[in-house]
């Protein structure tokens, strides 16, 4: 049985978990700014601590990415600025990141901001769309660079609007 | 073939094998990185400059996740800092072949293939290793290793079926290089223990798969695969070539010299 005290409880729960996410939803990419951590996917657990301690599982998108730790360094400090300077950061590895958990907000940020988002359809089938001109079929576009100026990023120019541009490899 | 290990043998795979398994995959990675990174200024082109930049990067990454847990299993105080730092050249066990010089860009992008493909059949393979760490940090550097291995294969393609310059210089570079291949699939104690365990694959069946990977690769590339050389570097048992010490007395000079120190 549901009592009114639990009742409070589950509210109260609720609103301080989305406390935490409004917060988080707040800290940007340090690499792609137009992006929150939570557009990215890389947040991937809000839990309650015995001593309401909030717990934050974040995930790393490339083993090596330098961005991991500016990210946990802002997170920190959001969560501090906010009234939790006892938020407890835990890395999460399994399941590993993956490009197709950037939510539908965070495509679109990307396209604006002049990166083309990651071809989810499958692996193989990985050439982006010009984000500049759009309308570009898939085989107006060449590689320039496997790699570019993150590690999670591509270098392609387009065919039509003859302009370089960053992809988001799918990973 | 078996070789006498730097460590006791044993019969189980305790705690001490399987800190030294984990190790050896630890220092692979971090030394292939440290070399990777001595391209970046000078590598042939912009373009390439990023990518070996950003494939040391990944490296470094996996090495460091191996490396922490590598310190936990050891519970020794030591953590990813100091087993890079603070460990002597005998006490590495990287893999011979990731210590040999860059040499040009051709031959840098001959050992990339042979490790990245060796890389890639062993972090597939450790997705059914009974240790569990192992399968979670390899599940993530497995889909780095698979693009590694596409932008150095797509490189010694074009060298190889290039020019002639470009066909002569990497075929010398794979003739030198091959003789250290045989390492990495010729089981010590500790491989076949870990073996036993379920932790590591059989690494004469592992051989087959990066062979025939190898294979199609060279025979793209019109390059010929040289014969195998009957003598083993044991460089994951702590016996190395004279360039380890090079690579450590760059990588480690700043925490020898100044201890504790930080950014």
């Amino acid at each position: 049985m549901v009592t009114m005290v639990d009742r409070v409880r589950l509210l109260d729960e609720e609103t301080r978990d989305q406390r935490i996410w409004r917060i988080l939803c707040a800290v940007a990419d340090p690499e792609i700014p137009v992006l929150s951590i939570v557009d990215l996917g890389i947040v991937r657990h809000v839990r309650w601590l015995a001593d309401d301690k909030p717990e934050i599982g974040l995930t790393p998108t490339y083993s090596g990415c330098p961005a991991t730790d500016v990210i946990r360094d802002s997170v920190r400090h959001a969560l501090s600025a906010s009234g939790y300077p006892q938020a407890h950061l835990v890395e999460v590895l399994s399941p590993p990141w993956s490009s197709t958990w950037i939510s539908e907000a965070g495509r679109a940020k990307l396209k604006e901001y002049g990166i083309a988002p990651p071809n989810c359809a499958t692996e193989a089938a990985d050439k982006p769309v010009c984000p500049h001109c759009e309308g570009s079929a898939n085989e107006a576009v060449e590689l320039i660079s496997e790699f570019g100026s993150t590690p999670c990023k591509a270098l392609y120019r387009c065919l039509v609007c003859l302009e370089p541009f960053d992809y988001f490899k799918p990973f | 073939m078996s070789r006498a290990s730097v460590v006791p043998v044993s019969v189980e795979f305790g705690q001490s094998e399987r800190f030294r398994y984990i190790l050896r995959l630890a220092d692979t990675s971090l030394i292939l990185g440290q070399r990777l990174g001595e391209w970046v200024g000078h590598a042939p082109a912009l373009e390439e400059d990023l990518g070996v930049a950003n494939i040391s990067l990944d490296l470094i990454g996996q090495a460091r996740m191996l490396l922490s847990y590598a310190g936990e299993i050891e519970a020794a105080g030591r953590d990813e800092d100091q087993l890079a730092y603070l460990r002597d050249q005998n006490d590495f066990c990287n893999l011979a072949l990731v210590e040999q010089p860059n040499g040009d860009f051709g031959c840098t992008i001959v050992r990339q293939v042979l490790i990245d493909a060796w890389q890639l059949e062993l972090l597939s393979w450790f997705d059914a290793s009974t240790d569990r760490r192992l399968r979670e940090i390899a599940a993530k550097a497995v889909k780095e290793t698979r693009y590694h291995l596409r932008y150095s294969s797509g490189w010694l393609v074009r060298l190889g079926d290039g020019t002639e310059e470009s066909h002569t210089r990497v075929q010398a570079s794979l003739n030198d290089l091959w003789k250290f291949t045989t390492e990495l699939f010729t089981p010590d104690e500790i491989d076949t223990l870990a073996e036993n365990a379920g932790v590591a694959p059989n690494l004469n069946e592992l051989r087959g798969s990066w062979l025939h990977r190898i294979d199609e690769i060279l025979n793209e590339a019109t390059l010929t695969r040289p014969d195998d050389v009957p003598y083993v570097w044991f460089g994951k048992c702590g016996e190395h070539t004279e360039h380890l010490g090079h690579i450590l007395s760059d990588m480690q000079y700043l925490q020898r010299t100044y201890p504790g120190v930080t950014w």
